[in-house]
């Protein structure tokens, strides 16, 4: 009866433990974080940049701003009225940057949650199973690799045709290897490790292995690795929408708005100007945290 | 050292099949006729019908690719829709026009990344280290098209100094290839700064110090020959990732690259363009790595013993 007592106590305790380390260990990623200017800057940034876009429709409605054309404004320097100017169809730059900011934050996050998904599905598969499956896999990936990425997606959205899920579509595939590579190699350093070893050993089948014990070990350089990644597809995004192979207009998309105030750039430069700058404090603002989150997680740098 | 050379070349044969299969199949979804598209909307079923059984496009798919590939091997990779005029020839008249973009832009990168990076690790946490890390993060953060229109801005419509695009002379190189090597720059800096700091702080390095050889040496002799390894691995792939950024360099620039080619062949569904242009490219990239990967086994003893 005692015995019975005192073994339920200890599984309670150690389950209150493993709650408690769980919670402590991103306490103490955010701890390390807070401490780092630039990344706790780049936060800020994307915090603001964030709150515009989803209250984008409250500050700016969409269709009465945003789109609707107004021919006897248009290539106005930033007013009072304007503070941002207006472009080549006098519509509201700032109305059309934060409902930018939507379209790219949108297609970045979501591009790099897919490729997250299928690039560490399979290099999570390669790097458990090893061998053949590996080799095939990897192979594959290396065929992807060997396309520079903007190649791969400009051929894609050709191909399919240029909108808003061929656009997710082409910038995830184009990052899947990426992926893939990370995961695999982390996979690699844990598989033979003796907890996994363990829980082979009381019965745990793969599935459970590879998404309970595999994958939240190899957490730290995918998120990383995915930060830095949702900067690479917003670039990636403005760059096909500069050649008019990304959104399509009047949609706003800070690439398109670039790419429309090219003929005026002697006469009306802010239209160029604006946007780029729009992309620049995005980016800048995404490594910072990227860069932080890297040196938060680095167990090496721990002190 | 042989045999490491002899497989790399070997690997790269399947890579390329695969990168043909893949771009091959990519642009195979491509909307629309290519037999109406040549004989124009007007003409006739019976001559459509003709010329798609003279191009194979009712071939099954593999029958397709593989034809493609037979004939892409011998030079041959059909001719433009638009102009009628034979694929091969169209992009190897535009190749050398990226390809000397791409290598000045990666030479501008490597004298400015590899210098302002060692110097950034050797003074770390000085004005200088500081500047240029933020040199080097504003780098990263802009996209080329972009900058690319602000050095015009700057430089062609404001003090007039330079051609805003087009071709001709070396005056027009100037800005498309700062351009293009800007981002590069920075990722140099940012890469042989951090790799640096890494061999910087080894025992050997702190072995070499304490048998009092001078701080220049230290540096020169023991700490770079170590440090710029990984650097030359970035280099590789930045070089790539140029070729990539051609694309939109050439647009901004109207410079005659295999990018803007294939930029306009895209907009007039001009698949043979498109198909050619990107395994071009995928191919010199895969080249430029080979040649990285070897050069790798040069430099690093590691590699070359294994291959001894």
């Amino acid at each position: 009866m005692s015995e019975a007592l005192s073994s339920e106590n200890i599984s309670n305790n150690s389950s209150v433990e493993i709650v408690n380390k769980k919670r402590s260990q991103l306490a103490e990623v955010w701890r390390r974080l807070k401490k780092n200017k630039m990344a706790m800057i780049g936060l800020a940034i994307l915090g603001v940049i964030v709150l515009l876009a989803i209250f984008a429709d409250i500050i700016a409605p969409y269709d009465s701003v945003a789109i609707k054309q107004n021919l006897k404004d248009r290539l106005q320097g930033p007013s009072t009225a304007h503070i941002f100017g207006t472009d080549e169809y006098g519509r509201d730059m700032f109305a059309r940057l934060i409902h930018g900011a939507r379209v790219s934050l949108q297609v970045g996050i979501l591009a790099v949650g897919i490729s997250i998904v299928v690039g560490g599905t399979l290099g999570a598969i390669a790097g458990y199973y090893g061998g053949r499956l590996d080799n095939i896999i990897m192979r594959i990936m290396d065929v992807f690799l060997a396309v520079p990425s903007i190649l791969l997606a400009i051929a894609i959205v050709s191909a399919l045709g240029p909108n808003l899920l061929n656009l997710m579509f082409a910038i995830s595939i184009s990052s899947v290897p990426g992926y893939a590579r990370i995961v695999r190699s982390s996979v690699i350093s844990i598989r033979d490790q003796e907890f996994i070893e363990a829980a082979k050993a009381i019965g745990a089948d793969d599935f459970r292995i590879i998404s309970k014990h595999i994958i939240p070990n190899a957490f730290a350089p995918v998120i990383v690795q995915g930060t830095l990644g949702v900067a690479g597809a917003i670039l990636s995004t403005a760059g096909l929408s500069f050649i008019g192979m990304g959104i399509q207009p009047p949609a706003p998309e800070w690439g398109a708005m670039l790419s429309g105030g090219r003929q005026y750039l002697r006469y009306a430069p802010h239209v160029t100007t604006i946007p780029g700058i729009a992309i620049v404090v995005t980016i800048l603002a995404l490594n910072l945290l990227g860069d932080g989150l890297r040196d938060a997680l680095d167990p090496r740098l721990k002190s | 050292m042989h045999k490491y050379i002899f497989k790399r070349i070997l690997l790269l044969i399947p890579v390329l099949l695969g990168v043909s299969f893949l771009v091959f199949s990519i642009m195979s979804f491509t909307p629309g006729d290519p037999a109406q598209l040549i004989l124009g909307e007007s003409a006739p079923k019976a001559a459509i019908e003709g010329l798609r059984e003279e191009m194979g496009l009712n071939d099954p798919f593999l029958v397709q690719y593989g034809k493609f590939i037979l004939n892409a091997v011998q030079g041959d990779f059909g001719r433009s829709y638009t102009s009628g005029r034979e694929v091969f020839g169209e992009i190897f008249q535009r190749f050398p026009n990226t390809l000397i973009l791409a290598i000045i832009g990666v030479v501008i990168a490597i004298l400015i990344g590899i210098p302002v990076g060692i110097i950034s690790a050797t003074k770390q946490y000085s004005i200088i280290d500081s500047t240029s890390m933020i040199a080097a993060l504003l780098g990263v953060a802009m996209p080329n098209f972009w900058l690319g229109l602000m050095l015009i801005l700057f430089f062609s419509v404001g003090l007039g100094w330079l051609p805003s695009g087009g071709f001709g002379g070396w005056k027009s190189l100037i800005l498309p290839s700062i351009t293009l090597g800007t981002g590069a720059a920075a990722i140099i800096t940012r890469m042989t700064r951090s790799s640096m700091l890494e061999v910087i702080r080894q025992d050997y390095i702190r072995t070499a110090r304490a048998k009092g050889v001078s701080e220049k040496k230290v540096i020169n002799r023991h700490a770079l020959k170590n440090a710029l390894i990984p650097v030359i691995t970035v280099v590789g792939l930045q070089f790539g990732y140029l070729l990539g950024g051609a694309v939109l360099t050439e647009t901004v620039y109207s410079w005659p690259g295999v990018g803007r080619m294939m930029v306009e062949a895209i907009r007039s569904k001009d698949t043979p363009i498109v198909l050619a242009a990107v395994l071009f490219l995928a191919t010199t990239f895969s080249i430029v790595n080979l040649f990285v990967d070897i050069l790798y086994g040069f430099v690093d003893p590691r590699v070359k013993s294994q291959y001894k």
